[in-house]
Formats: C-alpha cells, structure tokens, sequence
C-alpha cells in the first residue's frame, strides 16, 4: 500500500519527506518506546507511534524507517519536520487513537511483525 | 578517521545528532546497510544513556576499513551493578526520560546485541565509558 491511501484511511495529513510516494508498504509496527522500536528491521514497514517529538525523528532515521504514522492527533513542530526532510522520512499525522490505526490498517491487510 | 561529538548536559533536543552524522559518513563510505543499522543503534542507545541517565560528555569514533570503534564517555552517577543494567527491561529511567520515549530497560542489550565488542568502565560518582566496536566487513 502506498503512502497516499494509507493517508486517506487515516484520515491524515502528510508532512516532511515528499520522495516516498512510489514505495509499496506490507507491515507495520506500533510502539511508544524508541529502544522497542531499535530492535526491529523496517523493511516496507511502517512506524505507528504516539510519541511526538525530535527523538521519534532520530529514533525513526536511526532505525530506517520511511514512514512514521503518528497518531492521537499530534502535531509535529518544525524541528521535527526539519529532521524528517533531512532524513529522508514522511509524516503522516492522524486524528485517531494508535488502537483505530492499527485496527483500520490490520482490516486493509497490512501485516505485524510478530 | 576521526570524530568527536560533544554531548550536551540534559539536551534532549540535540541527542542523536552524532549519530546522525556518522550515519551519514557511513552511506558516503559506502559501509553495507545492515553494518550502518547495527553501527547507529548502538551509537544512539548510548548517546541517549550520556543524556537520560549522565550528565552528557563526550564521543570519539574512529573509522578504519576494517573496523568502527566508538568511545562514549560521560560524566555521571556510574552504573553500580552493570548486570543488572545489562538484563532487558531493567530501567531506573526518570519520568521526564519516560515522556521522551525511552526507558524501556533495552538499550544496553541493543548495544550488545549490536556491536561485536562492548567495554564498560563505570566508577560510582565520577562516569561511564563505554567502548563498542563493529568490525566492518563481517
Ligand atoms: N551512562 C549511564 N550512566 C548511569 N547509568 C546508566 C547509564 N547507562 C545506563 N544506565 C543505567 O542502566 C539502566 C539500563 O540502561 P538501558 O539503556 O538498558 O535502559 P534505559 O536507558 O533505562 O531504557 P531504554 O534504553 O530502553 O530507553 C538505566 O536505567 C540506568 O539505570
Ligand atoms: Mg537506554
């Protein structure tokens, strides 16, 4: 699935990187806790957090995630959408709770990772 | 090659730019992607430690074609039992570190798991160094 549906299901707003669009997404994981997050592989996954500040950015570069959803309408500041261009990562902010983001990206077939 | 980064006390905001920079260097080096992930895990669980639990100090990372060794040193509290520090989950992490996403007790065993030599020097009231090296072409 590609960044622009998975927005439009979220009802979401996407920010940062701009270069993604063409990238097809299988997985996603959901965490709060950035050192759960640096222990996992990222390929064609997506981060699902609530956590919304310039460590979910670094956390997200050193982890090589491409796509960081983040939820419970959360904004994020201009250092972090600076981070994000710098790194190469696309922000999608969503209105929903990570429970209703995980549960509308699960019924559209988007896999866990364990 | 050498860098070094300083580590600022209680910046929060600014923790991780050394890794993001050797990141970089890295890719430019053209280091494999997988030897890059494992590289700045580490080097990030550790600069987020100087910050979360120390008082910021310093980093020294020295690149060669066979190896990365990467020297964070703080100054700090010191880690009284580092087997218990080691064990996954185990975290006395401050509330204002909890709010910043961290202190899930998994940092050091990401360390470990992630560099092919750990050293930890600690001295109660005076500071921690730690010594990773990820050996490059493995
Ligand atoms: N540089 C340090 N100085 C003093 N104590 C430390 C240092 N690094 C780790 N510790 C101690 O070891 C514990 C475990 O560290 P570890 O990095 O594994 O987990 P954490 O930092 O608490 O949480 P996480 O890394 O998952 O966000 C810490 O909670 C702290 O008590
Ligand atoms: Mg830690």
């Amino acid at each position: 699935m590609k960044i622009k549906e998975i927005a439009k299901l979220l009802d979401g707003r996407i920010l940062g990187c701009q270069d993604n669009f063409e990238m097809e997404f299988h997985k996603a994981f959901s965490s709060d806790l950035m050192s759960d997050v640096l222990k996992v592989s990222f390929d064609d996954t997506l981060l699902i957090t609530g956590l919304c500040n310039n460590q979910t950015m670094r956390t997200a570069d050193m982890a090589d995630v491409s796509v960081v959803i983040i939820g419970r309408d959360k904004r994020a500041d201009e250092e972090m959408l600076s981070l994000a261009e710098d790194s190469g990562i696309t922000i999608i902010e969503s209105p929903y709770s990570l429970f209703k983001i995980s549960g509308i990206l699960f019924s559209v077939g988007i896999k866990p990772l364990y | 090659m050498h860098y070094s980064f300083d580590i600022e006390r209680g910046n929060f905001t600014d923790a991780g730019h050394a890794s993001a920079s050797v990141k970089r260097t890295l890719k430019q080096l053209d280091v494999a992607p997988a030897s890059i992930k494992r590289i700045v895990v580490a080097l990030y669980e550790a600069e987020i430690n100087a910050v979360a639990h120390a008082y910021g100090g310093k980093i020294d990372v020295e690149i060669d074609p066979e190896k990365i060794v990467m020297v964070v040193a703080d100054e700090g509290p010191g880690i009284p039992n580092v087997d218990l520090a080691m064990t996954e989950g185990w975290s006395t992490a401050s509330q204002k570190v909890r709010e910043m996403g961290f202190g899930a007790g998994m940092g050091l065993p990401n360390i470990k798991k992630n560099t092919d030599e750990l050293k930890i020097d600690t001295r109660i009231g005076v500071g921690t160094t730690l010594t990773m090296t990820v050996y490059l072409n493995s």
